[in-house]
């Protein structure tokens, strides 16, 4: 039980361990509230849909099931658009389009099709949890850096500013795609254990893209890899 | 004319879909290492972008928004997708074997892209006219080959480097991609520059 839960915040963190929802981290974590605002936004997701696909597991028919989870998770999208529009109008303006765009995140579609299709409501929630955590935690630490060093805040309060000049370029997508790079290394380092290649064999969505094995793009990956 | 020349420079150069709005980042991580992949994956998002749009833009317009559904666009949007991505895999098996075997391949995994998602709800968002919109959406798609064919060519150069163990694989292409993105910001107000405060 205790394993289900530790084991997306530390063993298979989504985005430092199994990089998924790349999209959304490199986005959003230009300040570290915004990194908290996503996450939340994107644990309520998680929890919400795994709940619903783990209950519906044997009422949906195996043929559909894709359409049916990104159903599931489109309406729980659309409830958070509406919470937060409603009740946190400047974090809604900040995240913009990436909220709508949870909908895509792979990190929940994986979870609905590799973990709540297959297992106990109690578990799948765990798994939730664990996830949205841990998905957390990296945009948190991301958040943090690039605020630190391109803006000189933490949360929007004064830390270096008028001591250091500030790096713009952290703030601006350069410095996403930079910060996530070192922070993957890092990963790398602490664990001892690379992250599985790019493209396909690393993408969690492969057991459903329906392609898995056949697609020219993957198999040529495959064979640069060997 | 002005309007929608300054949306296909923003769009293809100064606000690049992938480099500037991070969207479509896993197509552009996982299937950059070769040219072929890359422009054909290019292309199948490119005419679905272009694809989706037309039938979205209508959708919201004529549809949603008059009966006041217009928060059902999330749920609505996707599902469109997908079902059109099904349908023109279908059409094209069928109808243009050729094209299919050049695009067919990349088709499933664009359901769940990011950047298809993105653009409709983007042009909705910033208010673009049909025409407006469609011109978008195609240079969106541009900007998406403009940006996995440059770094197709920076990921060749990695391959034949001595890299740190710790940094090899995705982290050195995530540094690179950060190199690959300070070039957009070099036309930095371009198309304000050119087409005046638009």
């Amino acid at each position: 039980m205790w394993k289900t839960l530790t084991n997306g915040i530390l063993k298979e963190n989504p985005v430092l361990r199994l990089v998924l929802g790349t999209c959304p981290t490199l986005a959003v974590t230009t300040m570290a509230s915004n990194a908290i605002g996503m996450g939340a936004a994107a644990t309520f997701v998680l929890i919400g849909s795994n709940l619903v696909i783990s209950l519906l597991r044997k009422v949906i028919p195996d043929k559909i099931r894709i359409p049916a989870y990104i159903t599931v998770i489109a309406g729980f999208v659309t409830v958070v658009q509406m919470i937060i529009k409603a009740y946190a109008p400047d974090l809604d303006a900040q995240l913009g389009i990436f909220l709508p765009l949870i909908t895509v995140n792979c990190i929940i579609l994986a979870r609905a099709e590799m973990f709540a299709s297959k297992n106990t409501v109690l578990a799948s929630v765990l798994d939730a949890v664990g996830m949205g955590i841990g998905f957390t935690a990296a945009l948190l630490a991301m958040g943090c850096i690039r605020e630190l060093v391109g803006n000189g805040t933490l949360f929007g309060m004064a830390v270096t500013q008028g001591h250091i000049e500030p790096m713009l370029i952290m703030i601006l997508p350069p410095g996403g795609f930079f910060v996530f790079g070192i922070l993957i290394a890092l990963a790398n380092k602490i664990t001892g254990k690379p992250v599985a290649n790019t493209g396909c064999a690393a993408c969690a969505a492969r057991e459903f893209c329906g392609q898995a094995g056949k697609d020219e793009a993957c198999a040529s990956e495959k064979e640069e890899t060997k | 004319m002005t309007k929608i020349l300054a949306i296909i420079v923003a769009a293809v150069l100064t606000n690049n879909f992938v480099l500037s709005k991070f969207l479509g980042i896993c197509p552009f991580l996982g299937v950059s290492k070769k040219l072929n992949t890359s422009v054909g994956m290019s292309a199948a998002v490119t005419f679905v972008m272009v694809l989706a749009t037309a039938v979205t833009w209508p959708i919201q317009t004529y549809l949603l928004d008059p009966n006041g559904l217009g928060y059902m666009q999330t749920i609505v949007f996707i599902l469109v997708i997908a079902v059109l991505v099904q349908l023109v895999e279908m059409v094209l098996k069928r109808y243009i074997p050729p094209l299919y075997s050049a695009l067919g391949i990349y088709l499933p995994l664009i359901t769940t892209n990011c950047a298809v998602l993105g653009v409709t709800i983007l042009n909705i968002d910033q208010g673009y006219s049909y025409i407006e919109a469609l011109f978008n959406a195609f240079a969106a798609g541009v900007g998406f080959l403009l940006a996995m064919v440059m770094f197709t060519g920076v990921r060749s150069k990695i391959a034949d480097s001595d890299i740190p163990k710790s940094l090899q694989g995705l982290p050195i292409t995530l540094v690179a991609a950060s190199i690959t993105a300070l070039t957009m910001l070099g036309f930095a107000g371009l198309a304000e520059g050119l087409f005046g405060g638009m």
